[in-house]
């Protein structure tokens, strides 16, 4: 009997054989396969046992490179052992593979495969990560869909168990690793028909074991190395074999049949493609469509592709073949040709098939859409007599003319299959509704289900898309809805309509639903004209629901899921309404039910009600509308904005040629001010009669919507007529005017800068100097005042001394609207570098939340002052950050020194006097006002050598900024700085050298989704920490304090913002390694975002985040240089744990287990506390207390 | 000496009981409070709020910022099962009732009717001997008359009443117009007994930061003297048991609540500050000034210093206040 059918995505469907298969599972979260991980870590939570009834060991590791090692170990102990991986990843387990697989060791890697960084970081899939692996030994197993990588997992531990080739399974990262599909699972009794138990105790008795003992990982010398590489030899000869062997008889177990290279076509192809992954789903099912209307095309999809099996390719090919297009998904610059490319020509070749023409080409990279009309672009490229080689399919290269052309209106689109396309807001929970009507849809009725969903790059308001398609028959199709073919279309947010051509999707016909609050008789006028137009032309039914007027009334907020859920399944008609709406609310408390009864009944109202809102709407004859769909960026903004990053903003990137793009990953800066993006419902309004001027809330503004300025009255002039202000309090500014002003359409509506307002009412203590108000009707005007404001001079940086919060709120910030979470704990701090010292710094950024919103396309928020200068920001690698920032460190060194020393020439001297030179070289830079005479220096230095020709003068020109002090900052988070990066980190603080390390300690790895990192406090559940991490978490600071020369400081903006501020000045001030260690509440922790600052001030409070500095330069006076800032601990840590989700959750999940833990974390703040009490009074150099 | 009592229709060996409070959250402390000679236990209240609030938070925060990012696509590890406030509330029942003999009352704390109400019969299910529904409602709007509240109060305590068979008792406010009226029509709609008085939690203001704070003070004697004088009125007008809470420090708070007619005293306080060993010494406290006194039993006392039992029973009502008020002289 057919097992029952489920649908699942393809990291699930590869976990759930990997974890019934192995032993041991190692980990490290990275996109797109941290899921597996994930899948691996709860299930051990749960006890769950694999195939043999013991319960994996899942540990986490520091990085990949930590994870091979782990494997490496446990495989030699004898373990079967596993783990999950992609992109930079793989690229780290690349030494231990070499070993696992230079010493016959079976095992299998599964990696969603993903790019490797290059010109730029991508987390979408591509086969560039795997191709870097395939010289390693290891054999490379393709799968291109969800059963496929469910199958694939059970053959690969099969096969490498039998040949003793460790393997490496793939799959495409988000393609096939996101994707929802419905599948025939494999049963426990089909693994363990499968496995061979015989071979697993061969592997054990291979092991390292002190009761047979032996040596294994020699080194060898010249005269046997060579020839015990060739011992291998065999075992790669007999590998394909025994693969093929086990894929018969899975075949004979599953009836899914599968081969080392799978022909799919007309039988006397002429033209056939040759690709492996995903596309070869496109690709099969394009040319069966084209087969079958007589065109002799066909597919070979290389599943076996390491070792690479010529004799089996060659006979998979049809003999009537003439033209081959090989299709790599990767790119190898300098290379004759793209690895799978060169495969084929070279089996061709060594197989006396020279007649065939062969070309090679490059598809999706980064998930580049690859379409059935690509395929067939390929295949007709292939008719022609010089086919193009080493082309591009899928872009337009205007550079190097590699691209081909094809037709996007090819469509093979099966009639049967219904196909919907839904645009959701993120926090609108569309994306999770979607995923449950699938489920729904997969596993409730007979049709077969896929879904899909494509994320904006930013964490905060963004636009999510959903792609669902069912059917009577399997959906082969692993690739987006495209244009024109969906036949039906939601829009769940009504401001997407001018920002987004959605109708572009529907096909004639097709329905429309939309969330407006407008009624049935009134939608139609507030539509955008090209909206009308589309409706239609395409002749559309529209329906609108007032999906937030039912959420209000069923207490659901703005999440709008099962309200859209319910008027889906109403339209559609895929099952009886009845019926539909009992399955919707069986999925309700499936997904709800655990987390109590008030969320499922909830829910279910908004059922009840969603369908008597649900309406049809009249639509008139004719277009009627006055608006239009709006820029997605200004008409003002630079060129290369409008025409390039504006297109990519409009979710229109696929159509920005290669010669728009820099051809070395180089974009501007300051670009997320032409994204307004109106986030905000409301907007913090201030009210000058109460304001103290403190500048708190410019200090904790995550997103720098909220600036104070000083400036002459006299500019009021041109004020418009609303625009506040009032007379500056400040004592270096007398007789100026002061304004705080909030730009109305970057505002998040966070409130922390209301929460961090002091000023209150003396007779309405609710109402401060800072309240929230709504956003719509102030939108305009304060949008007029926002801009009336920036036109205001900045500050004279030399007239302010910003060691005062008031104070250095007036410096600019240089780092504004990030797309970072709303109310983000960790952009304050970047910010406050950006104002401190923005105009002269350099940052090296780790890979995680501060490089996405920092440096994700389409905009960077690192901005520039009025004078030009601002931060210059990179992005290296996660795990190298501290050594990207220390080059930079010695390259400025190196180059201050050289320019010193070409000041000290005597023909350079002629030209600029020695009193020009000894300035240059005696400047005092310790504050703005040094700093801006020597930046006055260096002008008059170039200004005195231009134009002298003379090769020294040129060099000193070339080096002559070196001289203005440079500020380098080296930031990232706790996953970086404890755990893969710590190595690099701890050498870069050993080295001395004078640079800035900030910490962002969010406690866990935010950007992939809340895995435990080192930096995890002890008592917090965590991904990969499921049951409650049960460790405390490292002392960083103190680590470093051992050192005794590097500057430490533990800071926490929300409990002392006086002491972050002097913890950021004093490191920048020191002359060595400073590190800085700063508490950032995060979305991860599970509670009110609003309330971060309080919470933040608890976590003080309490002992668990305790404030300090630790100088050096103290103890070169002899004094103790460990301060603590913060009073002993006055309230326990549970008061301030149990405020967030990832404490309680333990509480909810296993109390006891909580409550033990809970108190040893107690333990640890207090003994933390004890120890730093007690380091702080050690008398130094005998010179009495500190 | 006869110490016993009964109380919602259990006969308890004194009539000391713990009353809802922290005390009851760790079943080791209930068991040294059996030892100690405790009556019974009142646990801590499961609230209203509790039942409908940690499931939404929960969910809230499981759900926020999900499905938004492709690279976190979740923030949390779902685990799928948890066992929010009621289930611990219920599991505690289960396990204080394997514990200990003595009878364990649960306590509901709300003020609307719905479906959290179904967890009065769970508390039951979990083996409760009884109920106690503390009824906890700070009207502030001014559209609510005294009339409206007190009829939805009936209708909570008839709801809670209909769905379980064991005894309720119900908890009430002192703030309440005419207390007999509405102890009568709550008593009509099922409640077994009337537990006198809910203590309120004051908030306090901090002049500091201009801000609410919340106040928690333990109980004084003084406290009593309210409640007291309740119990002396109420007792023998309505058909149900009286205790007192709120306020019992001593032996002889005891005897007076016995005398004022209460069935049994309720302590929290005491015992949170001054330590389960207080039970013994307040029982035989009890026992000696019985002795003393030659009282057989406190079942002869329940009552006898009731509103109805006193020679002048206007020293409950408005003629008291008078004298009090004159006999008041400001010191030379």
């Amino acid at each position: 009997m057919q097992p029952k059918m489920i649908t699942i995505d393809g990291n699930e469907a590869t976990a759930s054989v990997a974890y019934r298969l192995n032993e041991v599972i190692a980990i490290y979260p990275i996109t797109p396969s941290s899921p597996m991980g994930e899948f691996a870590d709860e299930w051990a939570a749960k006890k769950k046992p694999n195939l043999w009834g013991t319960v994996p060991t899942v540990v986490e590791m520091q990085s990949e490179g930590g994870a091979a090692g782990a494997v490496h170990g446990a495989l030699q102990a004898g373990a079967l052992t596993t783990t999950f991986t992609a992109s930079q990843g793989l690229l780290l387990m690349i030494p231990n593979m070499y070993k696992i697989a230079g010493e016959l060791t079976s095992a299998v890697f599964h990696v969603a495969s993903r790019s490797v960084a290059a010109q730029a970081l991508s987390i979408f899939g591509d086969h560039s990560d795997v191709m870097a692996t395939r010289q390693t030994g290891f054999a490379l197993l393709s799968s291109g869909s969800v059963q496929e990588a469910h199958d694939f997992a059970a053959i690969a531990q099969a096969a490498t168990l039998k040949s003793r080739v460790p393997f490496l399974h793939f799959f495409d990262g988000f393609r096939t690793s996101h994707e929802i599909n419905k599948i025939v699972p494999l049963s426990d009794d089909d693994l363990r028909a499968l496995i061979d138990e015989e071979l697993i105790r061969q592997h054990r008795a291979r092991a390292l074991s002190p009761d047979h003992p032996f040596i294994r990982g020699t080194a060898q010398n010249p005269d046997v190395f060579f020839q015990a590489r060739e011992t291998v030899n065999p075992y790669y000869a007999a590998c394909p074999g025994i693969v093929q062997e086990t894929m018969d008889a899975f075949a004979k177990l599953t009836g899914r049949s599968y081969h080392l290279f799978d022909y799919s076509g007309h039988p006397e192809a002429e033209r056939v493609l040759v690709l492996m992954g995903s596309g070869g789903e496109t690709a099969e099912a394009t040319v069966k469509h084209l087969a079958k209307a007589g065109e002799k095309v066909g597919a070979i999809r290389v599943r076996l592709y390491r070792p690479f099996s010529a004799e089996h390719f060659v006979a998979a090919l049809p003999e009537t073949v003439r033209a081959i297009a090989v299709l790599d998904r990767t790119k190898e610059p300098g290379s004759a040709g793209e690895p799978l490319y060169l495969d084929v020509v070279n089996a061709l070749v060594e197989n006396g098939r020279t007649d065939v023409t062969v070309i090679g080409g490059r598809y999706g990279l980064s998930s580049k859409e690859f379409t059935p009309a690509m395929v067939k672009g390929v295949l007709d490229e292939l008719k022609k007599a010089k086919p193009k080689n080493h082309f591009t399919i899928g872009i337009y290269d205007d550079v190097t003319h590699t691209s081909l052309e094809y037709d996007p209106s090819f469509s093979i689109e099966d009639p049967e299959t219904v196909r919907c396309v839904f645009f959701g807001l993120g926090s609108d929970g569309t994306v999770g509704a979607n995923k449950n009507s699938i489920k729904i849809i997969g596993e409730e009725t007979d049709n077969y289900a896929q879904g899909y969903f494509v994320y904006d790059s930013r964490k905060a308001g963004q636009m999510t898309t959903s792609h669902l398609r069912f059917g009577p028959k399997p959906i082969q199709a692993p690739y987006l809805i495209e244009k024109g073919q969906a036949n039906f279309v939601a829009c769940h947010q009504f401001s997407f309509l001018e920002r987004f051509d959605m109708l572009k999707y529907a096909r004639p016909g097709a329905v429309f639903l939309l969330n407006s609050l407008y009624g049935p008789d009134e939608v139609w006028d507030h539509l955008p004209r090209e909206v009308q137009e589309d409706i239609l032309e395409k002749k559309l039914k529209f329906y609108v629901i007032n999906a937030y007027d039912v959420a209000e009334k069923t207490g659901m907020g703005r999440r709008i899921n099962t309200i859209m859920q319910t008027c889906f399944f109403a339209i559609s008609g895929i099952l009886p309404r009845e019926q539909a709406i009992a399955e919707i609310k069986k999925a309700i408390q499936k997904t709800y039910g655990k987390r109590g009864e008030a969320v499922v009944q909830k829910n279910f109202q908004a059922v009840d009600m969603a369908l008597e809102h649900l309406h049809e709407v009249n639509v008139p004859d004719k277009v009627t509308s006055t608006l239009h769909r709006r820029p997605p960026v200004p008409p003002e903004a630079p060129e290369f904005v409008r025409n390039v990053l504006g297109k990519m903003i409009a979710f229109n990137g696929d159509s920005v040629p290669v010669s728009a793009l820099p051809a070395d990953g180089t974009y501007p800066s300051g670009t997320t001010q032409w994204e307004k993006r109106n986030l905000a419902l409301e907007i913090p309004v201030w009210e000058p009669d109460l304001c103290i001027q403190c500048g708190k809330c410019v200090f904790v503004c995550p997103h720098a919507v909220i600036r104070q300025k000083v400036y002459d009255p006299a500019l009021l002039k041109d004020a418009p007529a609303t625009f506040k202000h009032t007379d500056a309090k400040f004592k270096e500014f007398p007789g100026m005017a002061y304004t705080i002003q909030v730009s109305p359409e970057d505002c998040t509506g966070c409130t922390l800068c209301v929460d961090a307002c002091p000023a209150k009412d003396k007779s309405q203590v609710g109402r401060k100097a800072l309240n929230m108000a709504p956003q719509p009707p102030l939108r305009k005007q304060e949008a007029e005042n926002w801009a009336f404001f920036l036109s205001l001079p900045d500050v004279d940086r030399t007239k302010v001394k910003p060691s005062t919060i008031k104070n250095s709120q007036l410096l600019r910030p240089l780092f504004e609207f990030s797309g970072a979470c709303a109310g983000c704990g960790e952009t304050p701090y970047l910010k406050l570098i950006s104002q401190l010292f923005g105009d002269r710094a350099i940052i090296a950024n780790a890979t995680g939340c501060s490089s996405i919103y920092g440096g994700n396309l389409p905009t960077t928020p690192w901005a520039v002052d009025s004078h030009g200068r601002g931060p210059a920001w990179s992005n290296s690698l996660f795990e190298d950050n501290a050594e990207f920032g220390l080059g930079m460190r010695l390259t400025l060194d190196k180059q201050n020194e050289y320019a010193r020393e070409l000041l000290q020439d005597e023909a350079i001297r002629r030209i600029i006097g020695d009193d020009l030179a000894q300035a240059l070289l005696e400047a005092d830079q310790s504050d703005e006002a040094g700093i801006q005479a020597q930046r006055e220096r260096v002008a008059q230095l170039k200004e005195k050598l231009a134009g002298k020709d003379d090769p020294r003068v040129r060099e000193l020109l070339s080096v002559a900024d070196s001289l203005v002090r440079k500020s380098v900052w080296i930031v990232g988070g706790d996953g970086w700085a404890y755990d893969i990066g710590y190595g690099g980190l701890d050498h870069v603080l050993a080295s001395g050298r004078n640079v800035n390390v900030l910490v962002m300690d969010t406690q866990v790895y935010s950007n992939t989704g809340g895995q435990s990192s080192k930096a995890t406090p002890r008592a917090a559940v965590a991904k990969f920490s499921a049951k409650g991490k049960d460790l405390p978490r490292k002392d960083l600071g103190l680590m470093a304090m051992s050192y005794g020369y590097v500057y430490v400081a533990q800071v926490a903006l929300g409990a002392n913002d006086a002491h972050t501020l002097k913890a950021f000045l004093e490191a920048e001030a020191y002359e060595g390694p400073s590190l800085i260690i700063a508490y950032s509440h995060c979305i991860a922790h599970g509670f009110d975002m609003a309330r971060g600052l309080q919470q933040q001030k608890l976590a003080v409070q309490s002992g668990a985040w305790p404030l300090f500095r630790y100088n050096p330069a103290l103890a070169a006076e002899g004094k103790n240089p460990l301060i603590i800032d913060s009073k002993a601990p006055t309230i326990p840590v549970s008061e301030y744990a149990y405020n967030e989700t990832r404490f309680k959750m333990l509480v909810q999940t296993d109390e006891q287990r909580a409550e033990q833990l809970i108190k040893l974390a107690q333990q640890d703040a207090q003994s933390r506390w004890n120890l730093y009490k007690q380091m702080a009074s050690i008398r130094y150099n005998g010179q009495g207390e500190a | 000496m006869d110490l016993s009592t009964t109380y919602l229709g259990l006969t308890l060996k004194n009539p000391l009981i713990a009353s809802a409070s922290p005390l009851s959250q760790k079943v080791e402390t209930v068991q040294r409070l059996e030892e100690a000679g405790i009556a019974a236990v009142v646990m801590y209240s499961l609230f209203e709020e509790q039942i409908i609030h940690e499931s939404l938070e929960l969910d809230h925060y499981l759900t926020r910022g999900t499905d938004s990012f492709a690279e976190a696509l979740t923030y949390l590890p779902d685990s799928g099962v948890y066992s929010l406030a009621p289930d611990r509330y219920l599991e505690q029942v289960r396990a204080l009732k394997a514990a200990v003999d003595i009878p364990i009352i649960g306590s509901l704390n709300g003020v609307s009717k719905g479906g959290w109400t179904r967890y009065a019969r769970l508390i039951e299910e979990a083996g409760a001997d009884a109920l106690e529904l503390n009824i906890y409602y700070i009207p502030t709007d001014p559209d609510l008359s005294g009339a409206e509240l007190e009829e939805a109060y009936v209708e909570l305590v008839a709801e809670v009443k209909a769905a379980i068979g064991i005894p309720l008792a119900v908890k009430l406010s002192p703030f309440v117009t005419a207390l007999p009226h509405l102890a009568r029509r709550l008593v009509e709609a099922g409640a077994d007994a009337l537990v006198l008085f809910n203590r309120f939690y004051q908030p306090d203001f901090d002049l500091d930061e201009l801000e609410i704070v919340p106040h928690l003070e333990l109980s004084t004697s003084a406290e009593m003297l309210l409640p007291l004088r309740w119990i002396a009125i109420l007792h023998g007008q309505i058909q149900a048991d009286l205790a007192i809470t709120g306020g019992v420090h001593s032996g002889k708070d005891v005897l007076k609540a016995m005398m004022a007619g209460a069935r049994v005293a309720m302590m929290a306080s005491e015992l949170l500050q001054n330590g389960i060993q207080r039970v013994p010494a307040i029982l035989a406290e009890i026992q000696k000034w019985m002795q003393e006194h030659e009282y057989e039993s406190i079942r002869q006392m329940q009552g006898s210093m009731s509103r109805q039992a006193v020679a002048e029973p206007a020293a409950f009502e408005r003629a008291n206040y008078m004298k009090v008020l004159n006999s008041w002289r400001e010191l030379p």
